[in-house]
């Protein structure tokens, strides 16, 4: 039901790399599974609002104070790689000076 | 004296504010029984027995100094290792968080830790909560006490296992989709999933932000009474936590359940239920009878679409929430390329096990252009029509009774099709759509494995299925029955 050149799109959009069984098993995996979500295209949802939350709580808000916050050594204790307390990541964009 | 892991906690609480007995020697006791059978169970990724023994000689200086205590002062407990413990690694079961060391508590660590509760360590889950039989644990799978060939359920299958094998007196589980009340049906245990937003998810890793929600596993109702009552509230750091006060779970366990109006779902009675299964849960639904609740016959007509409608919202939630691990800021990173995109994509690619990519992509393509429509806002519409099926039927019955799961444990690496392993959640993913609380109950065996009943609640309605479910227990010994581990 679902084709393979979907399964690459999808996994890009999703930022997965897989390999070449990966693509094949999830290609038959997902379209399985998405055969048994057909069900849903038979029930009567005309008019029927969408429910995203199941908390009855609408429109959450609180004072907008300011409070001392993590120290940075803290929150990067956990970062693969840092430097003068900012995360270091490969380059972004290739060229530019 | 008989061996002290097979106390209630409501027993070992009384037994140490008599001075009966005292945290160390319960947490010692709980110690010996880890290291005795947990080369078989599996059930924890970390034993943290220094930092049990300091917690608990803490827990007797205050029991000494006559502090008002809590009812968990000095209980030894287990967490499962999807819940932020501070300083100590928090896995998620997987690969991607493998070296992860928490910056903060989660809020119930706080509550816990302010109690002086005694965390034994953290318990094994398939990754980041997806599954339902811990094989999906980057690291092993846990093994049923009741047969160690088969599995304990999931994803909260290793607060399950250690509860029933006497590893911890009670353990906390997370249930986004069944993954607290499965591995109880499947484990002889108490599974308690609280209305959503009754326990704040501050410092859960997230896997569905709109269903998942934390609760305990215990030997007895009277024992869930007070792990819930020890985590419930509102918390400001949770801005879906709930404001509605919280009662005294204890209080409302009178043991009277007659005249109380107990709905039979007709739909719940589907094929696959296995025929043992079944006759357990009739008895069991019989037994309410004799203690004086009236059965009623409901309809929750849309329950059909239950299981469709949360495989749509729950990998949808999930693809956004992990979005987050990308190997720039914690958790595991490939670091063999120069290249950005290629280091995100092979850190996911490794860090993550196939559950995980599966739902991952089955979010991300219902998300995705095109398909929006017909999948994700289709599965949300549907979700308003089974939330208003609780609605309409609350407002004829107090609760309402089915089995948990269709299923006695099964074997370890016998389910190989996603979509059969799915099926294990058919009747407990509607309560999490709905946002309703539930309860798994032992009530009984069939060829050996136990056998849960599942009572769900009206929002806040926990104290009525506790009721229930105490009541029960009152007039059954199912949940006194121990496994037989060497």
């Amino acid at each position: 039901m679902i084709d393979r050149e979907t399964v690459l799109n999808v996994a890009k959009l999703a930022k997965l790399s897989f390999g070449e069984e990966e693509i094949e098993l999830f290609q038959s995996q997902l379209s399985n599974i998405l055969e048994h979500i057909q069900v849903l295209q038979e029930a009567d949802v005309s008019g029927v609002s969408p429910t995203a939350h199941a908390s009855r709580l609408t429109n959450v808000t609180r004072p907008d104070n300011p409070r001392p916050s993590y120290p940075p050594e803290v929150m990067l204790a956990n970062a693969p790689e840092q430097e003068d307390n900012c995360l270091k990541v490969n380059v972004v964009l290739e060229g530019e000076h | 004296m008989t061996d002290l892991y097979t106390l209630s906690i409501h027993e070992a609480a009384r037994l140490l504010r008599e001075r009966k007995i005292s945290s160390v020697e319960l947490t010692k006791a709980h110690l010996d029984r880890i290291r005795a059978v947990e080369p078989q169970v599996k059930a924890y990724t970390l034993v943290t027995d220094d930092l049990a023994l300091k917690q608990a000689e803490e827990a007797d200086r205050r029991i000494a100094s006559g502090e008002d205590l809590s009812p968990l002062t000095g209980i030894p407990i287990a967490i499962k290792d999807v819940i932020c413990t501070k300083d100590i690694p928090t896995t998620c079961g997987s690969r991607m968080l493998e070296n992860f060391k928490p910056p903060y508590n989660a809020t119930v660590m706080e509550k816990l830790n302010k109690a002086g509760a005694v965390m034994l360590g953290k318990t094994n889950m398939d990754e980041f909560a997806m599954g339902s039989s811990t094989e999906h644990s980057a690291f092993f799978p846990t093994h049923n006490p009741w047969d160690l060939e088969r599995a304990p359920g999931g994803s909260s299958g290793g607060s399950a296992a250690a509860v029933a094998a006497g590893m911890a007196m009670g353990a906390y589980g997370t249930d986004t989709g069944g993954s607290i009340r499965q591995p109880g049906s499947l484990c002889n245990v108490v599974g308690l999933k609280p209305t959503y937003g009754r326990v704040s998810r501050f410092g859960l890793v997230a896997f569905a932000s709109s269903l998942d929600q934390i609760g305990p596993f215990t030997r007895n109702a009277q024992d869930a009474a007070l792990m819930l009552q020890a985590v419930a509230g509102y918390d400001a750091q949770d801005a879906t936590s709930s404001p509605q006060p919280v009662t005294d779970y204890t209080k409302e366990l009178t043991g009277n359940i007659k005249g109380l109006r107990i709905g039979v779902p007709r739909e719940y009675w589907v094929e696959g239920i296995q025929p043992g299964v079944e006759k357990v849960v009739r008895e069991g639904i019989e037994r309410l009878r004799e203690l004086g609740a009236e059965l009623v016959d409901v309809s929750l007509p849309h329950t059909k679409y239950g299981l469709a409608a949360y495989y749509i919202v729950a990998p949808a939630e999930a693809s956004a929430n992990l979005a987050r691990y990308d190997g720039v800021k914690y958790g595991y990173s490939y670091r063999e390329t120069s290249d950005m995109w290629e280091a995100m994509e092979k850190t996911r690619q490794y860090g993550f096990g196939a559950e995980v990519k599966r739902r991952i992509m089955l979010g991300t393509y219902a998300l995705s252009a095109g398909y929006y429509d017909a999948y994700y806002k289709r599965a949300e519409q549907v979700r308003t029509l089974i939330k208003q099926d609780f609605v309409n039927v609350f407002k004829k019955v107090d609760a309402l009774v089915s089995p948990t799961c269709p299923t006695v444990a099964f074997k370890l690496g016998e389910i190989t099709d996603p979509y059969q392993m799915y099926l294990q959640d058919m009747f407990t993913i509607p309560a999490n759509l709905a946002g309703i609380c539930g309860v798994s109950i032992p009530a009984g065996f069939s060829e050996g494995l136990p056998v849960g009943l599942q009572l769900l609640g009206n929002d806040f309605a926990e104290g009525t299925i506790l009721r229930i479910a105490d009541a029960f227990q009152r007039v059954t010994d199912f949940h006194d029955q121990w496994p037989d581990l060497q």
